[in-house]
């Protein structure tokens, strides 16, 4: 359960799962004698688990809230925080679909309900059906606040459990549009543009991407032990930076 | 007086018999005696016909169960079989749960499934011995069995919630095998003390009479008559017991099972992995969902087979058991 | 001596009334739970606008509490289910006890008994992979994760259970009815439909309360192939988000302790209290009436 000598407890966002999960394996072929277990359950609850002391590293996918801030110190918990990777979350389609671009108003738009076919946005005339993430996800959280701007995600969308769950839906359904972490864009899936920016690597690190954010770990106090080798891992251009790449987000250098 | 009676009877009986012929003549005198049977023929022929149409559907409705049984099983071996391997079986989950094999899942639900038998199994099994040997009715047993059927009606995601507010939170055992085998053993309680009554009934009351008629207590007979010859259908209900827990997700999705730990378990308060909720995790929230397809009918056919393996033990041999007893 | 006997044997008896009571102590600390960690919600929001609110949007800021749509959505999926579940098990059910022969029955049962034995989240897992988009082409609907899919996959969840417990009912309609009704002349047909049928309807409707009590409970399924959208449903192909879907989705990601979290285990309440009547609906039919021989009739 617990930080016990050789054995790290790592949870949180299921954005950073990825990363963290290659992470994780090569640390431990490394390092055979640690073993880390892994699990997601979102930020909120990562950052939670770092409050009460059960897990020793938090995945976030968003910063930590000032309320979080405050119950942290009162229960004598001191949260660090490390930046890891960047994510840029892009609107997808299915590949059919002949939509290249969107702006922000636009994404609000769809998301809100108000836009209902794909004709209106200069597509194909199919009725839309909008996947969400579910409303505790890291991801839901930045595209509230990014794209949604106080408003809120229609009733109608499809909440999914996971990136990987919105990839599947929309390379599926020619009527889909969803969004998901740079980290999860393949072929079976139609990136678009967002107010004429392409989400990359370049656009994520150079800040022209509007839908970008750093992804964080926590940890309670300066990291000590396996937790600190691990972090320090996890920072290695060589290393941990290199599995960023490889899960498709982008690294810090 | 007598004779009046017996001539008045005698007056009747004959003008009965009188009815009666007069009815047979007409009925022999009778035209439409053809076509009443031809009516009658038709009507039977109808109502065959009706019932064998109707037949029909009724075993219609009974194939429909086969056909997606079949349908579901054959899905899933036709998609699954090719992931199957030695390695598949006996390595973890590796590159991102996009290679490898399952062993942790695989270990982990079998820890749960036989903890939550191990905590189930004596309360099951006692609370079966009173029910049946012990009480009588009455509101007591009344209030208990309205307790037992509605706990089995407890949906699963309820459990999970019960475990995640009581063993992992207020015991803080915290997401563990032992709160998930808990969580999963409340739920087969009720499973469990069905069955072992079941057993316990088909135990004939001979047996009881004659252990009591020796002079032996109530307790002696349970625990030297009763309950060994009870054993193997108590043992079919554990088994039966083991597979539904073994399937389970709801309950331990938020007390037992984690997204990934490669290493197996070396205590009871360790996470584990499990292979329904594996299964839940690559289909819906694994990294590349399409590419672990066959991962994930590799794992759903495991699971499967597990489950259905045990479950076809236990009732061929609840089968012969059955026959046996009569 | 026998006093020693005595005594052990009442101790015995004493042992295991309290053993047997365990079920009931974990009926109630279920209950317990579910209410100390879901009230706490009932703070922020009105039991009114709880079960009434149209919106549930519970990390929003500020959030909404409203789960009436994962209600009817519940709602939907079971009646739905139970249109395709209740005539197929009860069928299934005559169909073994009347018609088929005994040889067969004993395919046929165990057949039942390993679709019940099917784990909920295989049957959600082809739910997801080939029925959504088998759906998907073959009406040409946006999305094959809905209201129907779901009510399908649930549907062959609950025929085992209506169908077992049916078929144990119409068993025990005593043998002298059913020869009453042929030497009267009618066919098998009319025997079943008049005599056998009307004899076992207790049992009959104990079964659908029961297997309908499992499709409202069922979570695997419905969270995987309802489609989770928080609406009220339009049609039969309108993705839907039932109550247990939300809470198992929901769960992990709540912090424990949070709004969210009393939210749900406050939708566990009304869960429970939708199965637990059920169950008690169930109970009451079965016991009050009861068949007891040819009485019944």
């Amino acid at each position: 359960m617990t930080a016990t000598a050789g054995n790290l407890v790592i949870k949180g966002s299921t954005t950073v799962l990825p990363i963290s999960q290659l992470a994780v394996e090569a640390y431990m072929k490394a390092h055979p004698d640690v073993n880390i277990s892994l699990s997601g359950g979102g930020s909120s609850n990562g950052i939670k688990a770092i409050i009460d002391g059960s897990t020793d590293i938090a995945n976030a996918s968003r910063f930590i809230k000032d309320k979080e801030v405050a119950l942290a110190n009162e229960k004598g918990v001191y949260p660090v925080p490390f930046a890891v990777a960047y994510d840029s979350i892009i609107p997808v389609v299915h590949p059919s679909n002949n939509l290249t671009a969107m702006t922000l108003a636009q994404l609000k738009d769809v998301y809100m309900g108000k836009i209902t076919n794909f004709k209106e946005l200069g597509g194909p005339d199919l009725k839309i059906v909008t996947c969400s993430r579910d409303t505790s996800s890291g991801t839901y959280e930045t595209w509230e606040k990014k794209v949604m701007k106080k408003e809120r995600v229609t009733p109608r969308a499809q909440m999914m459990a996971s990136n990987g769950a919105i990839v599947q839906a929309v390379s599926n359904n020619k009527h889909a549009i969803g969004y998901i972490g740079i980290g999860y864009l393949n072929d079976s899936i139609k990136p678009l543009k967002v107010d004429g920016v392409e989400g990359t690597k370049e656009s994520t690190l150079n800040g022209t991407f509007p839908i970008s954010r750093p992804l964080f770990m926590f940890t309670n106090g300066w990291p000590k032990g396996d937790t600190l080798n691990f972090v320090n891992y996890m920072l290695h251009p060589e290393k941990g930076q290199k599995h960023v790449g490889k899960s498709g987000y982008v690294p810090l250098y | 007086m007598a004779a009046l009676l017996v001539s008045k009877i005698t007056e009747k009986s004959r003008s009965g018999i009188r009815a009666a012929e007069t009815y047979t003549e007409e009925l022999t005198m009778s035209k439409s005696d053809q076509a009443l049977d031809d009516a009658n023929v038709a009507y039977d022929k109808r109502r065959k016909l009706k019932q064998r149409i109707i037949f029909a559907l009724f075993r219609g409705a009974a194939a429909v169960n086969g056909f997606a049984l079949l349908v579901i099983i054959y899905f899933m071996v036709a998609n699954g079989w090719r992931a199957i391997s030695w390695e598949f079986l006996t390595q973890p989950p590796m590159e991102s749960m996009t290679k490898g094999g399952i062993l942790p899942c695989i270990v982990g639900t079998l820890c749960l499934s036989l903890g939550a038998i191990i905590a189930a199994m004596p309360i099951g099994i006692a609370s079966a011995i009173y029910l049946n040997e012990y009480a009588r009715p009455g509101k007591m047993v009344r209030l208990i069995r309205l307790g037992i059927n509605n706990l089995a009606g407890v949906p699963s995601v309820v459990f999970g919630l019960f475990g995640l507010a009581f063993f992992v939170v207020i015991l803080k055992m915290g997401v563990s095998i032992a709160a998930g085998a808990l969580t999963l053993g409340a739920m087969s309680l009720p499973v469990i003390i069905g069955t072992t009554e079941e057993a316990l009934k088909s135990v004939p009351d001979t047996y009881r009479e004659a252990s009591l008629g020796l002079g032996a207590t109530k307790w002696q007979t349970i625990w030297r008559v009763v309950l060994p010859s009870a054993l193997p259908g108590i043992l079919t209900g554990a088994i039966l017991g083991i597979s539904r827990a073994a399937g389970e997700t709801a309950p331990i999705m938020f007390t037992g099972a984690v997204f990934f730990t490669p290493r197996l378990p070396t205590s009871i308060f360790n996470e584990v992995m499990a292979l329904p909720y594996h299964i839940y995790v690559l289909a819906t929230a694994g990294t590349e969902i399409e590419k672990t397809r066959h991962l994930q009918y590799g794992t759903a056919l495991v699971l499967i087979a597990l489950v259905l393996g045990m479950n076809l033990v236990a009732i061929l041999w609840r089968t012969r058991l059955r026959k046996r007893l009569k | 001596m026998a006093n020693r006997r005595q005594t052990t044997e009442k101790a015995m008896r004493a042992m295991f009334f309290v053993i047997t009571t365990a079920s009931i102590a974990i009926l109630f600390l279920i209950m317990f739970f579910l209410f100390k960690e879901g009230l706490p919600i009932f703070k922020t929001v009105s039991v009114k606008d709880f079960i009434f609110g149209k919106y549930w949007y519970p990390t929003s800021d500020p959030a909404d509490f409203g789960i009436f749509p994962l209600i009817v959505a519940s709602v939907a999926v079971t009646v739905v289910s139970g249109a395709i579940s209740v005539p197929l098990g009860v069928m299934t059910a005559i169909y073994l006890s009347e018609i088929a022969k005994p040889k067969v029955g004993e395919i046929v049962k165990p057949v039942v008994e390993l679709l019940a034995a099917l784990p909920s989240v295989v049957i959600g897992f082809f739910g997801m992979v080939l029925v959504a988009p088998f759906l998907q082409q073959v009406f040409g609907i946006p999305t094959g994760l809905n209201l129907f899919n779901a009510s399908l996959m649930l549907a062959f969840m609950s025929i085992p259970t209506i169908c077992s417990i049916s078929e144990d009912a119409i068993h025990s309609v005593p043998n002298a009815l059913r020869e009453a009704s042929a030497a009267l002349g009618a066919t098998q047909l009319q025997t079943i439909v008049r005599v056998v049928v009307p004899a076992s309807l207790s049992g009959i409707s104990t079964a659908v309360i029961l297997g309908l009590s499992r499709a409202v409970g069922e979570t695997m399924v419905v969270l995987m192939v309802a489609g989770g959208a928080a609406m009220l449903p339009g049609s039969l192909f309108d993705p839907v988000r039932p109550m247990p879907a939300s809470i198992a989705a929901e769960m992990a990601e709540a912090p424990v302790g949070g709004e969210h979290y009393y939210a749900l285990f406050a939708t566990g309440i009304v869960l429970f209290v939708f199965t637990l009547l059920f169950n008690i609906v169930a109970d009451f039919i079965a016991h009050r009436y009861a068949q007891v021989g040819d009485a019944t009739l």
